[in-house]
C-alpha cells in the first residue's frame, strides 16, 4: 500500500507548501506581519505611549493563543477529513476541564497529570460520537451535520450542567509564580498552558507528516475515494481523526483549568474562538490553524486595547468578519 | 448588412491557452445553426461566452443589433436569449409545472397568465401528462424536455441548446428532434452544440465546424461533411456515418 | 439545501381556497375559546408555543424556502424587541408602532448583511457563520451601549388595565393568548402568501438551483435580498411580542445563541420547508420545557437525584434534534406531507 505519494495541488489540505506556493506564502505570511506591526503601532498610539500595556498585550495574546490553536488544530482536522463543522468543540472542551476537575478533586492529583486520563478519555468519547451519531450521516448536507454537532455540543454541556451543576468551580495546581517577560506579567499556569499546546501541536503535526496513520488521515483528506482504492479503511479514519479532533479540545480544557473557572458554558467562548481560528487559517489547514490561533489570541488582547469597554470579543470578531469577507478560504490556502 | 446575430473574432483564453481564437459566424433570424468540432475544439467555450457563463477575452456579440458582449445569463435571458443545460437542472422538489410556471413567471407577473403559458408549453412539449410529478422523480428523457419546456416558457428568440441529445439512447432522440424541429418551424432561432451527426445534419441550415478554438468551416452540412479539411479532423468517422 | 424539503404545493389559484388558508382559518376559529377553557399556567405555555412558532416560521422563510441558513436569528428577533422597548420606554410610543419599526429595522439589517455577504460570495456554512458573527456583534454592541441600556435591559413599564394599544394585559389575562393568537395567524399568513407569490416561486427556485434560475433570467441577488427581508420582519414580530409578554429584555434574551438555536429548532423537528413545520415543532417544544421543569421541581422516586437541578429541558431538545436529523430529516410535519402526497 503506497499512500506517499498522495497529494494534489488544490486539495492539498496536510501537507507543507510546495516550491511555488512557497513563494505565495512568504509574501502572504509578509503581509500579515505588515499588518501586524501596524496594529501593534496604532495600539502604542492608542494606549498613550505605554509600551507595557502594548506588551501585555502581546504576551498574554500569544500565550492564550497557543491554546487557541490547539483546539483550532483538533476542529480543521475534523474539517478537513470529514468536512464536518464540529460545533461541539467547545464542549469538549469543557468535558476536558471536568474530567480535569473529577480527578483533581477526588485523587488530588495535579491537574496537568490528568492530562494521561482526559486525552484518553475524550479519544474515546470522540470515536464513540462518530460511530453512533455522526457516522450515519456522513455525506449528507453540511446543514444537517451543523445541527448534529450543535446538538452534540448543546447535550453535553446541558450534561455536565445536570450532573455538576451551574456554580463556578476551580482547581488550582499550588501557588502561582509570575514572571517577567519584557516588563510584562505571565503566571507560571498559563505559559505552562501555552507550552503543553504548544508541545502537542507540534506531536500532532509530527505525526500527521510521518507516521503511517497521520499519511492514512492526510489521505483521505485529500481524496476520499482515492484512499479507499488503496486500502484505506476510510470509516475506521473517521473515527480515529473525530477521536483526535475531540482529544485535542480535551487537552486543551485540562491545560486551562488552573487559570479559569470551571462552568459548563465555559467552552462556549473557545467554540467562538476555534471558529474564527479555522476560517482565519483556512478549514483544514493545520499549519494555518496553528498561527491563526495565535492571531486570534493577539486579536482578543488588541481588541481589548481599541475597545477598552467592549468585551474582548468583539475584536475577534471584527477580524472574522474581516477574514469572511476578504479572504473566506483563509490565509493559508491555495492560490486561487 | 448586419445580421440577427453577429460574433466577431471572439477569443477566450486560460491562462496563455488560447480555448477560442478570433472566431467569427453569423446567424440570420429563424436560422438553425449546428455548432459542431472534434473534443476540445472550443466548442462548450464558445457556447458559454455567448451564453453568458464565461466572460470572453476580446471580440464582440451582437445580438439584434444590440451589443450583448459580456452580459451575465440572467441579462440574457430576459432579452431574449435562453441557454439550457447538459446537465439537467431541475428545481428537483418542485412539481413539473411549477418547474416551468416559475420560467412563465418571469415574463409574466400574473399568475393565471404565466400557468396557462406553462400548461400550453408542457403539452407542446409532450409532459403534459408529468404536470403533477415531482421533477426531481423524472427518467433523463422527460427531464431533457423540462429542460426545453422551461426555456420555452420564456418565449425566447434565441435558444442556446448544450448538447441537448447527451445522454439519451437513440430511440429517445428522434422525438426530441422532432420537437426542435416543431420549434424552429415556429421562428426560434436556434443554435445547438452537439456530437450527434445525424441529429445535426437534419436539423441545422448552417454548420459551424470548430477545430483548435478556431473556425475550421462554416456552410450547410451538405457543404461541411464534404470539406476535406472537415473530415481530416475528424479522422472521417462521424460524418462519413451520419 | 438537504434539510430535506418535501414537495412544494401551490397549486391552488384561488387565495380563499387554498387549503393552508383554510386550515389557518379554521384553526383560528377553534382555538378562540382556548383562554376560557384552559387556565393560566396552560396559556403560559401556550405562548411560548406561539413566540417560537412565530420565530421559527421567520426562519423557514429564508433558511427552509430559501435555502439560506441562518445561524443568526436571534439579530432579527433582538432588533424587534429593542426597537420596540426603546421607543415604548423612552418615547412613549405603542408597541404596534415599535413593531412597524422593528420589523422594518430587521428587514433592513438583513439586507445588507445579505448583500455583503453574497456581494463576497459566502455560501452554505460560511454564510451561516457569517450570519452567526453578525448576531454576536449586534449583541456585544448592545451589551456595553449605554444609549440601549447597554446589560441591564428594559423593563417595561407596568400598566393597571388592559390595552391593546400598549401591548399589555394584566398577567394571565386572556388578551395575551388572543394577541398571540393574532400575531401568529399573521406571520402564518404572511408565510403563505409568500410561498404562492412569483417571489417566493423564485426563492424556492433559487434554492432549488441558483444557476438554473439565473438562466431563467431571474435576478437571484433581488430575490434573495427580499427572503431574508421577509424574513427578518417576521422574526422582529415575535421580538415584541416576547417583550410585552415577559415584559423585560436584555441583550442575552434578545441577541443570544440561545435564541438563534431556538429559530431553528422549531422547523427542525417540525418540517423545514413547510407552512405548518414551525408550528408543529414548536407545539412539541414549548411544553418539553415545562414538562421538564415539572419533572426537576418533583421528580418521582427513581429520578430523585434530578430534583433541583437543571439542564434536563435542553438536555431532551439535543436529543431530539440528533434523533430528528439522523431518522426523520423531513420532520414531523414534513414526513407525514410526503407520504400523503405520495398517494
Amino acid at each position: 500500500m503506497s499512500v506517499s505519494q498522495v497529494s494534489n495541488s488544490d486539495v492539498d489540505v496536510f501537507d507543507l507548501p510546495s516550491d511555488s506556493d512557497r513563494k505565495m506564502l512568504l509574501k502572504r505570511v509578509a503581509i500579515v506581519v505588515g499588518i501586524t506591526v501596524l496594529v501593534v503601532v496604532l495600539a502604542y498610539w492608542r494606549t498613550g505611549g505605554s509600551g507595557l500595556l502594548v506588551t501585555q498585550a502581546i504576551v498574554t495574546g500569544l500565550l492564550v493563543g497557543g491554546v487557541y490553536s490547539l483546539i483550532a488544530l483538533g476542529l480543521t482536522l475534523i474539517f478537513g477529513v470529514l468536512h464536518i463543522i464540529n460545533f461541539a468543540q467547545g464542549a469538549l472542551v469543557t468535558m476536558g476541564m471536568y474530567a480535569t476537575y473529577v480527578i483533581s478533586s477526588n485523587l488530588g492529583w495535579n491537574p496537568y497529570l490528568t492530562l494521561v486520563i482526559s486525552i484518553p478519555l475524550l479519544l474515546v468519547f470522540g470515536g464513540l460520537v462518530q460511530i453512533l451519531i455522526i457516522n450515519r450521516s456522513m455525506g449528507e448536507a453540511h446543514e444537517n451535520q451543523l445541527l448534529l454537532t450543535l446538538a452534540l455540543g448543546l447535550l453535553i454541556e446541558n450534561t455536565l450542567l445536570l450532573v455538576f451543576g451551574g456554580n463556578p468551580l476551580s482547581v488550582r495546581s499550588g501557588p502561582e509564580t509570575v514572571y517577567n517577560i519584557f516588563g510584562a506579567v505571565a503566571t507560571q499556569s498559563r505559559i505552562i498552558a501555552f507550552l503543553g499546546a504548544s508541545l502537542l501541536a507540534v506531536l500532532l503535526f509530527i505525526m500527521l507528516q510521518r507516521t503511517g496513520i497521520g499519511t492514512a488521515i492526510r489521505a483521505v483528506a485529500a481524496n476520499p475515494t482515492g484512499a479507499r482504492l488503496v486500502g484505506i479503511n476510510v470509516k475506521r479514519i473517521y473515527i480515529i481523526t473525530f477521536a483526535i479532533g475531540a482529544a485535542c479540545a480535551g487537552a486543551a480544557g485540562t491545560l486551562v483549568v488552573p487559570f479559569v473557572s470551571i462552568q459548563p458554558i465555559a467552552g462556549e467562548v473557545f467554540n467562538v474562538t476555534a471558529f474564527v481560528v479555522v476560517v482565519l487559517g483556512g478549514l483544514g489547514k493545520v499549519v494555518g490553524a496553528m498561527f491563526g490561533g495565535l492571531i486570534v489570541g493577539l486579536a482578543e488582547q488588541f481588541g481589548g486595547i481599541f475597545f477598552p469597554d467592549q468585551s474582548n470579543l468583539l475584536g475577534v470578531f471584527a477580524v472574522f468578519i474581516l477574514i469572511l469577507f476578504l479572504r473566506p478560504q483563509g490565509l493559508f490556502a491555495n492560490a486561487s | 448588412m448586419s445580421h440577427f446575430i453577429q460574433v466577431e473574432n471572439l477569443s477566450k483564453r486560460f491562462r496563455g491557452l488560447a480555448a477560442l481564437n478570433n472566431v467569427s459566424f453569423t446567424v440570420d433570424q429563424g436560422e438553425v445553426l449546428g455548432i459542431i468540432g472534434p473534443n476540445g475544439a472550443g466548442k462548450t467555450t464558445l457556447f458559454n461566452c455567448m451564453a453568458g457563463t464565461l466572460p470572453a477575452t476580446s471580440g464582440k456579440v451582437t445580438f439584434s443589433d444590440v451589443d450583448v458582449t459580456g452580459w451575465t445569463d440572467t441579462k440574457l435571458a430576459n432579452f431574449g436569449l435562453v441557454r439550457t443545460f447538459q446537465l439537467m437542472r431541475p428545481f428537483g422538489s418542485m412539481t413539473v409545472l411549477e418547474n416551468v410556471n416559475v420560467a412563465a413567471l418571469v415574463k409574466n407577473k400574473d399568475h393565471k397568465e404565466a400557468e396557462k403559458i406553462a400548461k400550453n408549453v408542457l403539452e407542446r412539449v409532450g409532459l403534459d401528462h408529468y404536470s403533477h410529478r415531482r421533477s426531481r422523480d423524472l427518467p433523463t428523457a422527460a427531464l431533457k424536455r423540462l429542460e426545453l419546456a422551461r426555456a420555452l416558457a420564456l418565449s425566447p428568440t434565441v435558444l442556446l441548446l448544450d448538447e441537448v441529445l447527451a445522454g439519451l439512447v437513440p430511440v429517445e432522440r428522434a422525438p426530441v428532434i422532432d420537437l426542435l424541429k416543431k420549434i424552429r418551424d415556429e421562428g426560434t432561432t436556434l443554435l445547438f452544440v452537439e456530437h450527434v451527426m445525424q441529429a445535426v445534419m437534419q436539423l441545422s441550415d448552417k454548420v459551424l465546424v470548430l477545430n483548435h478554438g478556431q473556425r475550421l468551416a462554416l456552410g450547410t452540412p451538405s457543404e461541411v461533411s464534404s470539406n476535406s479539411e472537415v473530415i481530416e479532423a475528424y479522422l472521417g468517422d462521424e460524418i462519413s456515418n451520419a | 439545501m438537504s434539510i430535506q424539503t418535501p414537495m412544494v404545493d401551490i397549486s391552488p389559484r384561488h387565495i380563499w381556497s387554498d387549503k393552508n388558508v383554510i386550515a389557518l382559518l379554521i384553526g383560528i376559529v377553534v382555538l378562540v375559546p382556548f383562554p376560557l377553557v384552559f387556565g393560566a399556567s396552560q396559556e403560559a405555555i401556550a405562548i411560548r408555543v406561539m413566540i417560537i412558532g412565530i420565530l421559527g416560521i421567520s426562519w423557514n422563510i429564508m433558511s427552509g424556502y430559501g435555502g439560506m441558513f441562518s445561524f443568526g436569528h436571534a439579530a432579527y428577533f433582538g432588533i424587534g424587541a429593542y426597537s420596540s422597548s426603546v421607543m415604548l420606554v423612552n418615547f412613549d410610543i405603542s408597541p404596534w408602532i415599535g413593531m412597524l419599526v422593528g420589523m422594518g429595522l430587521a428587514a433592513l439589517f438583513g439586507v445588507i448583511i445579505g448583500y455583503l455577504s453574497f456581494r463576497y460570495k459566502l455560501r452554505g456554512t460560511y454564510f451561516a457563520l457569517a450570519t452567526f458573527a453578525f448576531a454576536e456583534m449586534l449583541r456585544i454592541i448592545v451589551m456595553s451601549a449605554d444609549a440601549l441600556n447597554a446589560g441591564v435591559g428594559y423593563h417595561i413599564p407596568l400598566i393597571t388595565e388592559s390595552s391593546w394599544w400598549l401591548m399589555q394585559f394584566p398577567s394571565g389575562s386572556p388578551n395575551y393568548f388572543w394577541l398571540g393568537l393574532t400575531l401568529l395567524g399573521a406571520s402564518l399568513l404572511i408565510s403563505i402568501l409568500f410561498v404562492r407569490s412569483r417571489a417566493g416561486q423564485f426563492v424556492i427556485a433559487i434554492r432549488e438551483d441558483e444557476s438554473a434560475a439565473a438562466s431563467l433570467g431571474i435576478p437571484v441577488l433581488k430575490f434573495k435580498l427580499i427572503a431574508i427581508s421577509v424574513s427578518g420582519a417576521v422574526g422582529a414580530i415575535a421580538g415584541v411580542f416576547y417583550t410585552q409578554y415577559y415584559l423585560f429584555i436584555d441583550p442575552d434574551l434578545a441577541f443570544g445563541a440561545s435564541r438563534s438555536i431556538e429559530a431553528i429548532l422549531a422547523p427542525v423537528v417540525g418540517g423545514v420547508g413547510t407552512i405548518w413545520g414551525p408550528i408543529v415543532g414548536s407545539s412539541v417544544l414549548a411544553p418539553l420545557t415545562d414538562i421538564t421543569a415539572a419533572l426537576l421541581r418533583n421528580p418521582p422516586g427513581p429520578l430523585g437525584f434530578l430534583e433541583g437541578r437543571s439542564g434536563l429541558d435542553i438536555m431532551l431538545y439535543a436529543i431530539l434534534i440528533i434523533v430528528m436529523i439522523l431518522f426523520l430529516p423531513k420532520g414531523i410535519f414534513g414526513t407525514i406531507k410526503e407520504k400523503v402526497s405520495r398517494k
